[in-house]
């Protein structure tokens, strides 16, 4: 029973569904397409960061670098736009920023042996100082109207983050779920020392998960960035506990090991659609925090053999 | 006090003549102030079991950790099919073809029997070259199951995750692990402590089994009734060194336990 409630993500799936069903019955314009377009747009840059965080909490790790890492590699790669760098080239150095920050992270936990909590505490300081400094702490405006397609374009009546996100959550999946470095992946958060013993470079497969995670905050930032059509030095703060969130209500374990994309996926919807739900109906902004607190933990409690194990 | 000699630049062979698998030689290890090992030397050959035996502190583990790659020696040298090695990590160990199966360190539990089996060394196709390769599950699963059977290891579906088996079924994928990869020596880690009576069968008949396909094994043992049911030598080790190695045919159970206690010297110091 225990089982078959994990594999097939029955928790976290029927906490989404519930939502869902008091959703639609109280609101007459959640249940339309435009509105569950709209979620699934707000949805697309915390997905895309839950992607690389599910990555780094299944080897037992943790990424609080995210935010700070999506504001810095967008506001580098406005900049450059502004300074007249063609839109490709500055979005290959937004990605290329997002790899060296993940680089960094990856090489202090992997090498250097330090508590992941501890060096992406560092470097999300860093990251969002070094993000002040390139600002001088003001908005970047006037980036070239080429580059709002990627936010703000619809292909057949679908936004790009969406089917970007797509694309980019049944890559992850199949890399995760379908690969040699994804078997690996979940055996270094299993146990890291048998999967030493067993002749799997640990080192290798903990620098990959932090630089995956660095890399799409990047493809995270692109996206934010391009449908504000502004980078602000402030973006993207608090990001990282969505992502965990997310990550967490999909059901993967913090002690690494246990956990899958499609519960990450089923998380991050929790999340959207309880921001949506509460603004639709209009609740009380002081209150949306409050009541977003206490769903989280109720969809926790009813999960909790995972957190606890 | 004086220790049994044992030729520390000799080969220590079973006398039958054939070249050992794996020669150790006069290995010395310092972890600090310890002197772990000063002076093991032991010879294992294809097909053989060897015992490691040893009180506690000996320096069995050790041992074993220099010949996995865990550990690498301060002095002294390991030869494997007669090439001196440099056993770096585990991973060059593998390639050699020397498989350890650690007490508590030998599988995940939060993976399946086959990902067990086959982790470091999974089945792959690459559909697209420079992108993540793909696991071949099915056909791992169809690799294992006639090697399984062959050794006439039962488990259930090798698509249940480790973390559900019992401990002798934990201990048979271990030991299946090792197999599989056709490996040429596999060392085991007191490959009994935990397990019950009919559990110890199983997994002393898989290590006879393994013996009669031509592997070498070399196993770490408390357990006197285990050794002396498998083992072709006893070697044993005290205070880090090795004091004796006994044909089991030709020794008795008060002998090793002698040597492994010291009286051994005692009892030749009298006389």
């Amino acid at each position: 029973m225990a089982n078959v409630l994990r594999r097939y993500h029955l928790g976290p799936l029927i906490g989404f569904l519930l939502l869902f069903i008091i959703l639609s019955i109280v609101s007459p314009q959640f249940l339309t397409f435009g509105n569950l377009r709209n979620v699934a747009l707000q949805m697309s840059v915390n997905t895309l960061l839950a992607v690389g965080m599910t990555f780094v909490i299944l080897t037992s790790g943790i990424d609080l670098s995210v935010g700070s890492t999506l504001a810095l590699s967008s506001a580098i790669a406005a900049g450059l736009m502004v300074g007249h760098t063609p839109i490709w080239l500055a979005v290959v150095i937004a990605l290329v920023v997002g790899l060296l920050a993940g680089l960094l992270n990856g090489i202090f936990i992997a090498y250097a042996r330090l508590a992941p909590f501890i060096v992406t505490l560092g470097t999300m300081t860093l990251f969002r100082g070094m993000t002040e400094i390139y600002t001088q702490g003001t908005p970047i405006f006037n980036i070239p109207t080429g580059f709002s397609w990627l936010g703000t374009a619809q292909l057949a009546g679908i936004p790009v983050p969406v089917i970007l996100t797509v694309l980019i959550l049944v890559a992850a999946w199949i890399i995760l779920h379908r690969s040699i470095p994804g078997r690996r992946i979940y055996a270094v958060g299993g146990n890291e020392q048998v999967a030493y013993l067993a002749g799997v470079r640990v080192k290798k497969y903990l620098l990959l998960v932090y630089m995956v995670s660095g890399v799409l905050a990047a493809v995270a930032g692109l996206v934010l960035t391009s449908r504000l059509g502004s980078a602000e030095p402030t973006a993207g703060t608090g990001y990282e506990l969505d992502a965990i969130t997310a990550v967490v209500l999909g059901g993967t374990s913090l002690f690494g090991g246990e956990g899958t994309l499609v519960g990450t996926l089923i998380g991050a919807a929790i999340l959207g659609v309880i921001d949506n739900g509460l603004n639709i109906l209009n609740v009380n902004s002081f209150w949306q925090d409050a009541v977003r607190g206490a769903i989280i933990l109720l969809a926790i409690l009813l999960d909790r053999k995972k957190v606890t194990r | 006090m004086t220790d049994v000699q044992v030729p520390e630049d000799q080969p220590v062979t079973a006398g039958d003549g054939t070249a050992p698998l794996l020669s150790v030689r006069a290995i010395r290890k310092r972890f600090g102030a310890v002197q772990a090992l000063q002076g093991v030397s032991l010879d294992v050959h294809p097909g053989e079991v060897v015992a490691l035996v040893g009180d506690n502190g000996a320096g069995k583990s050790t041992t074993i950790k220099m010949i996995s790659g865990v550990e690498t020696p301060d002095d002294g040298e390991i030869f494997f099919e007669g090439q001196p090695v440099h056993l770096t990590s585990p991973a060059v160990a593998e390639r050699l073809g020397i498989q350890t199966v650690y007490q508590d360190l030998a599988l995940c539990d939060n993976l399946d029997i086959v990902s067990n089996l086959f982790l470091g060394r999974e089945l792959h196709r690459t559909l697209i070259p420079g992108l993540p390769k793909l696991m071949r599950k099915s056909e791992m699963e169809k690799r294992a199951i006639p090697v399984l059977k062959e050794l006439g290891i039962n488990l259930p579906p090798l698509s249940t995750l480790v973390a559900s088996l019992s401990g002798g079924q934990r201990q048979t994928v271990a030991v299946a692990r090792a197999v599989l990869w056709g490996s040429k020596l596999v060392m085991l880690d007191e490959p009994t402590a935990a397990l019950g009576v009919t559990q110890t069968k199983a997994v002393l008949e898989l290590i006879e089994r393994l013996a009669g396909n031509g592997v070498a094994v070399l196993m770490i043992s408390h357990n006197m009734t285990d050794v002396f049911q498998v083992a072709d030598r006893i070697v044993v080790l005290r205070l880090g060194r090795t004091v004796a190695n006994f044909v089991k045919c030709e020794t008795s159970l008060d002998q090793v336990v002698a040597a492994i206690t010291g009286s051994a010297e005692e009892v030749a110091i009298q006389e």
